[in-house]
């Protein structure tokens, strides 16, 4: 039976912490006595027979869809969307959870005799799939099945002939989305929900959607307003999507979703110790993390990052639900939440955390201090449910060596907004009003997202206006271990040490403050009262 | 690559008896009566497992250039090295064309499996003479089964390490193909998974009647496919038997034949309509169509042969 998470009050007797530090990891001693660790449940079991419990939820679908087989009829287009390489974290081992729901999926098609059916990687503006990526998603025999013959592809939100204009909702939101997933007789969608953020209508009003409709929500006003991005029923974001679904609806876009969650066995052996409490470490975990954390700090940086980036997570299949989308969303979170939720009593001063070697926008590339901005402000601090767990004005302390370091094939905009667009200033408002058109409409971003591996010219912009609503509720961010120009460059400010930084945040919280670390990843979803 | 195997000659192998001569009598040491006990002795598995990766994986790796598809399939039966859960014994049963099958398949298939794999070999074959017997049972962990009738013994003894956690190898057509076409799956894979309670994994081999078909004494190289299928569970519920389930298996490697030869989804296609082609190949009895019907499966690979440009000295 896998235990809950907790948190634990600090005192003298409690071991130094892990702080994860990008490519490594560091113990840090917190003060005792005002200091707190919040520790994430166990890995849930996994289900015991995922093959029959997918096979399950397309015959028992929620909500008022009918079972899949039902939807299902020779000489139909079909259109199958999944989830891109943004998800999950890390990358899964084989058999991806996607590829036993594609599987699944087709298997009824070939039984209904469709023929018409395409496989669409949901990208929206992030980059494109390489063909091994593709293959570990959806599995070899999917791949060797549809991609030789153009089925299986890479969406291209930037190809306007083959986007659909859906129309547009009360508010003027408009609604554009890849044409053959709008035109199809039906489209099913297969999700991994990784965090709450995930799946819903912001799978397709997302996923499949263009800058012209993404726009919309991806801006800063929405994003301040989403409080919790983790709680779609406060998220802007996530109404703004709803809206938006409706729109899709509507326009008479049928959908089947399908969506699955995993559970946080993120670490395989030699690793997993990283997933264990610090004062249950065996003697060999011990060993293990002394001879990693050393020869990674004097490994050249690459050969750390091509190390950890190998690492295939262990993930395995919670749950899975199908049909209407709001409805197995619904049951989606309340999965979600069983996995991850861990109470936390009030907020705190200052809010700790070590940010790892991995988010979303850098699988098997670079993470660049944008995206160490994103990670620590915009998905870690939103780790939240009711109130974040520093209160307003507080200190954010995250651990993390925020190299001048980008990727030049996967992050070439990035660059260039963080030479041109943040030397200028950090505030996300006039970021937006003043250089986000000219990225988004940029010829040379639109190229190499296309045809390179690029993602798109605005993505670091809605990585920066992830980050607002911490921006805004924080008194200051300091990032211990970072390379002092690079922090600067991104408004925050630089520590050797955590000591160091807490006395730099004394300026802020005084001399005592209350502390929490969040001890992620696994990762946790703290619910403060 | 040419290589000649011939069996040698007086002294150096045993001579036959004369047919006109009554062979001595007394206990038998050999076929079904052979004892392989030994072979599951340690000295014995680490010998095996010598001979395993340090000769017939590398050999099989030059010879066959094996393409392993669809191990992913096998992910859910592995256990969980955390929890400390064994791995699910199992039965893979592939179709069988060549000699090469047996030690193709013992170095492709994957760990946990491989060191902990027993292969139903012909007792009338594989054991015939004490030196046949000895290097089958210590090189492959070959145990007698017998084809020309249904063996209490053959089976208790395959039965009996199954329940001991080993997995086993068996060829449920009972020999090698004389043409290169399938021929019906007999019923002994189906029986012990039944009387086990274990999977079957289909497997589906490519391209090794082109190394070393029957009757053949030359292996010649060439590139193979193995395709591992979904696992089947018997389902007494579901009215399975032997004669039922070793239908289904047949089945289920006749799809692997077609999705290695076509694409998994045309496959699906195919199965659901039940048009998947048989094992056995085409109806007309007549051998030459038969041939040249063979020609149209497995994938379409060449390999680019070296130009040769004319000496003009």
């Amino acid at each position: 039976m896998p235990r809950p998470g907790f948190v634990l009050d600090v005192d003298r007797s409690t071991p130094p912490i892990l702080f994860w530090a990008g490519e490594g990891f560091r113990l840090e001693r917190l003060p005792a006595e005002r200091s707190r660790v919040i520790y994430p449940p166990e890995p849930l079991d996994p289900l015991p027979h995922p093959e029959a419990a997918i096979r399950h939820a397309l015959l028992n679908p929620l909500g008022d869809s009918k079972p899949l087989p039902e939807l299902l009829f020779p000489g139909m287009r079909l259109t199958i969307a999944f989830d891109d390489i943004s998800l999950p974290l890390p990358p899964m081992q084989r058999p991806d959870v996607r590829q036993r729901v594609i599987e699944a999926v087709l298997d009824m098609a070939a039984e209904a005799g469709v023929d018409d059916v395409h496989l669409i990687a949901a990208l929206a503006l992030h980059r494109r799939m390489t063909e091994p990526e593709l293959r570990h998603a959806v599995g070899d025999r999917v791949y060797d099945a549809f991609a030789p013959t153009g089925h299986l592809y890479n969406m291209d939100a930037e190809d306007t002939d083959n986007m659909a204009y859906l129309g547009s909702t009360e508010q003027g939101e408009e609604v554009e989305i890849v044409r053959r997933a709008a035109e199809s007789d039906l489209l099913v969608y297969v999700n991994i929900n990784l965090v709450a953020m995930d799946g819903g209508w912001k799978s397709t009003a997302t996923g499949l959607a263009s800058y012209r409709s993404l726009r919309h929500h991806h801006n800063v006003r929405t994003l301040q307003h989403s409080r919790s991005l983790m709680d779609r029923h406060k998220s802007a974001l996530h109404t703004s999507n709803w809206r938006m679904g409706k729109v899709i609806t509507d326009a008479g876009v049928k959908i089947f979703q399908i969506e699955t969650t995993l559970n946080t066995d993120t670490f395989p052996p030699p690793f997993d110790f990283l997933m264990k409490r610090e004062w249950e470490w065996s003697a060999k975990d011990r060993a293990l993390f002394l001879g990693s954390s050393k020869s990674l700090a004097r490994a050249p940086s690459r050969l750390a990052r091509q190390i950890f980036h190998s690492i295939k997570a262990p993930h395995a299949m919670a749950s899975v639900q199908a049909g209407e989308v709001d409805a197995v969303h619904e049951e989606t979170i309340r999965n979600v939440h069983r996995q991850q939720l861990v109470e936390v009593e009030g907020q705190t001063d200052v809010l700790t955390m070590g940010l790892p070697y991995i988010c979303p926008y850098n699988v098997n590339s670079i993470m660049n201090p944008i995206l160490v901005m994103c990670l620590g402000l915009g998905y870690f601090f939103n780790l939240y449910r009711n109130k974040p767990l520093v209160r307003e004005g507080g200190v954010l302390i995250m651990s993390h060596p925020t190299p001048w370091e980008f990727h030049p094939v996967h992050h070439p905009s990035y660059i260039d907004f963080f030479e041109q667009v943040l030397a200028e200033t950090t505030d996300p408002l006039r970021i937006e009003a003043e250089f986000e058109k000219s990225y988004a409409e940029d010829e040379w971003y639109r190229h190499l997202y296309r045809t390179s591996y690029a993602y798109h010219g605005v993505h670091p912009f809605y990585m920066w206006y992830w980050g607002a609503h911490a921006l805004q509720h924080l008194g200051r961010v300091i990032i211990v271990g970072g390379e002092p120009r690079a922090v600067r460059r991104l408004g925050f400010m630089a520590a050797s040490t955590m000591n160091d930084a807490l006395e730099m945040a004394s300026d802020v919280v005084g001399h005592s403050p209350t502390i929490t670390h969040l001890h992620a990843p696994p990762l946790l979803l703290a619910d403060v009262q | 690559m040419n290589l000649k195997l011939r069996k040698p000659p007086f002294p150096f192998s045993a001579a036959p008896t004369p047919a006109t001569v009554e062979p001595l009598s007394g206990k038998k040491h050999t076929g079904i009566d052979y004892e392989t006990e030994w072979a599951r002795s340690f000295p014995a598995r680490l010998a095996r497992l010598a001979v395993l990766e340090g000769v017939l994986r590398p050999t099989m790796k030059v010879i066959a250039s094996p393409d392993c598809r669809g191990l992913d399939r096998l992910h859910d039966l592995a256990g969980k090295r955390r929890s400390n859960e064994p791995p699910q014994p199992v039965i893979f049963a592939a179709n069988h064309h060549s000699h090469v099958d047996t030690p193709l398949l013992l170095s492709s298939i994957p760990e946990p499996w491989r060191h902990r794999m027993f292969v139903g070999a012909a007792a009338d074959y594989f054991f015939k003479t004490r030196v046949t017997s000895t290097a089958s049972a210590l090189a492959l962990n070959a145990i007698p089964i017998e084809r020309t009738r249904v063996s209490r013994r053959s089976a208790d003894d395959a039965a009996d390490l199954i329940d001991d956690g080993w997995s086993m190898l068996i060829y449920p057509e009972g020999g090698r193909s004389p043409d290169g076409w399938g021929q019906p799956f007999r019923g002994g894979a189906a029986y012990l998974a039944l009387r086990c309670n274990v999977p079957v994994v289909p497997v589906h081999l490519e391209g090794t009647g082109r190394i070393m078909r029957k009757g053949s004494k030359r292996l010649t190289r060439s590139a193979t496919r193995i395709t591992f299928g979904p696992p089947l569970w018997p389902d007494r519920d579901a009215g399975d038997d032997s004669r039922r389930m070793a239908v289904r298996i047949e089945r289920a490697v006749a799809a692997l034949a077609d999705e290695a030869s076509t694409d998994w989804y045309t496959a699906r296609l195919r199965a659901h309509r039940d048009a998947t082609p048989a094992l056995s190949g085409p109806d007309p009895p007549s051998p030459w169509r038969r041939a040249w019907a063979l020609g149209d499966r497995g994938p379409k690979r060449r390999r680019a042969s070296k130009r040769r440009w004319p000496d003009l000295g």
